[in-house]
């Protein structure tokens, strides 16, 4: 039998530095969720109304480019976390996600957590320090793209 | 033998990898050099032109050398160009290996960044050959496009192979790659392996190196067992010109294989 939101939530390793009592607040906003590969989870410029804690599978992230079509920008594979932008307005999202291979993970009602996050402080801070580390992390994984460390240049 | 004086190898293959990478089988010779042990490296000459460092990507079947370079120097360009049946010279073997056997028991975590593959190669290749020996072998393998690629075909061989895992990503990928995207550091949040009871052996553009050994520290891994092939301007490979110093290290002779918790303070001296 397939375990609830509840049971995910608590040993989903993202969610790791909350409190018990904080895991099961952000479980009652949970729901199973799974793509199949090749499935859209969201469009860029649509409204950012939910996010994913990935359990297993990889997602694509990518935009809309005129006359290349949809170009990948970066990919998230296992247990992590899709979507911050429901974070903070506009609640839109920035770019779009495809599965790249079947995901299974969690889908979060993002007004609900936010709700939360404004009705309790400490929640709220506590959801924010599982985020910000993963929005460095992901930037600086973006600055590094940006030097082109691979790129040809001269020597002997 | 004197050291500062190359033998002639003569190529006998000669295969491209790339658009601007070469992978050279060079024949064993009546009187060949000290055996290579991988992560060493030997002083390549293009007679006429000038000599590089390239390290041992390989051996051949007949205790011969494989090397695989990028022409990106009027040197390399000219090794680059070699076709089989002419002579390069060779000096070496020169520096520090991976000394794979001293990861035995251990699971191993292999990071590649751009050529930085060919040096690592042979710890694969070592690796399976004892596989009994060792734990998981984790591969992580980061080019700038799919087309940067090297050893593709071994690389998907390798992931057939159990308790190995091949995962490559790519920078910037084209309208036919449907394989992972983003720096190859994205990868080790999702590589199996045990931080306590692993040995990582990377190799890359020195930042990449930087960046990857630490996020394996983060993720528990003793800063000794993460080992880095450092780059420096190499010449006699004896430690006598000092043109490689790093600090307190020659790295022809102390590296180029070096523990992190060695190169990771000097790596970050901008003066360095």
């Amino acid at each position: 039998m397939t375990a609830g939101p509840a049971d995910r939530v608590a040993v989903h390793p993202f969610l790791a530095g909350l409190t018990a009592e904080q895991r099961d607040a952000l479980a009652a906003d949970a729901a199973p969720a799974s793509f199949s590969s090749g499935q859209r989870l969201f469009a860029s410029g649509s409204a950012a109304e939910v996010f994913w804690l990935l359990e297993s599978g990889s997602a694509a992230l990518d935009l809309p480019v005129p006359g290349r079509g949809d170009v990948v920008v970066e990919t998230l594979t296992g247990a992590t976390v899709l979507g911050w932008s429901w974070l903070h307005p506009p609640y839109r999202w920035h770019f779009g996600a495809v599965a790249r291979e079947p995901c299974v993970g969690l889908v979060f009602d993002a007004s609900s957590v936010r709700g939360r996050c404004a009705a309790d402080p400490a929640f709220g801070y506590a959801v924010l320090n599982l985020f910000t580390p993963v929005i460095i992390q992901r930037l600086q994984a973006t600055r590094l793209r940006m030097l082109d460390l691979y790129a040809p240049r001269t020597a002997p | 033998m004197n050291v500062a004086v190359p033998v002639p190898y003569r190529v006998t293959h000669r295969r491209e990898d790339t658009d601007d990478t070469v992978t050279l089988t060079l024949e064993r010779p009546q009187t060949p050099l000290p055996r290579f042990a991988p992560g060493q490296f030997a002083m390549l000459t293009s007679y006429g032109v000038g000599e590089v460092p390239i390290s041992l990507a390989g051996s051949a079947p007949d205790g011969g050398l494989v090397h695989t370079l990028r022409a990106v120097g009027a040197v390399t360009r000219a090794l680059h160009a070699v076709r089989p049946g002419q002579v390069v010279g060779v000096r070496g073997p020169f520096g520090t290996g991976w000394d794979v056997p001293s990861a035995a028991g251990r699971d191993l975590v292999v990071v590649a960044g751009g050529i930085g593959l060919a040096p690592l190669r042979p710890v694969v290749l070592a690796a399976l050959a004892e596989r009994s020996r060792y734990g998981r072998v984790a591969v992580l393998v980061g080019a700038r496009t799919p087309s940067d690629l090297l050893y593709i075909d071994e690389l998907s061989t390798w992931d057939t192979i159990d308790g190995v895992r091949v995962d490559v990503t790519v920078d910037r990928p084209d309208a036919a790659w449907s394989g992972h995207v983003g720096v190859v550091t994205t990868l080790i949040d999702a590589a199996t392996f045990d931080p306590h009871k692993s040995v990582a052996f990377v190799c890359g553009p020195e930042v990449m190196m930087r960046f990857v050994a630490e996020a394996l520290v983060g993720r528990g891994m003793p800063a000794h067992d993460v080992r880095v092939s450092l780059e420096r301007n190499m010449h006699c490979g004896t430690a006598w010109c000092g043109h490689c110093q790093l600090g307190p290290l020659l790295v022809c002779r102390d590296g180029p294989v070096v523990g992190y918790d060695v190169a990771g303070p000097l790596m970050r001296v901008r003066e360095l």
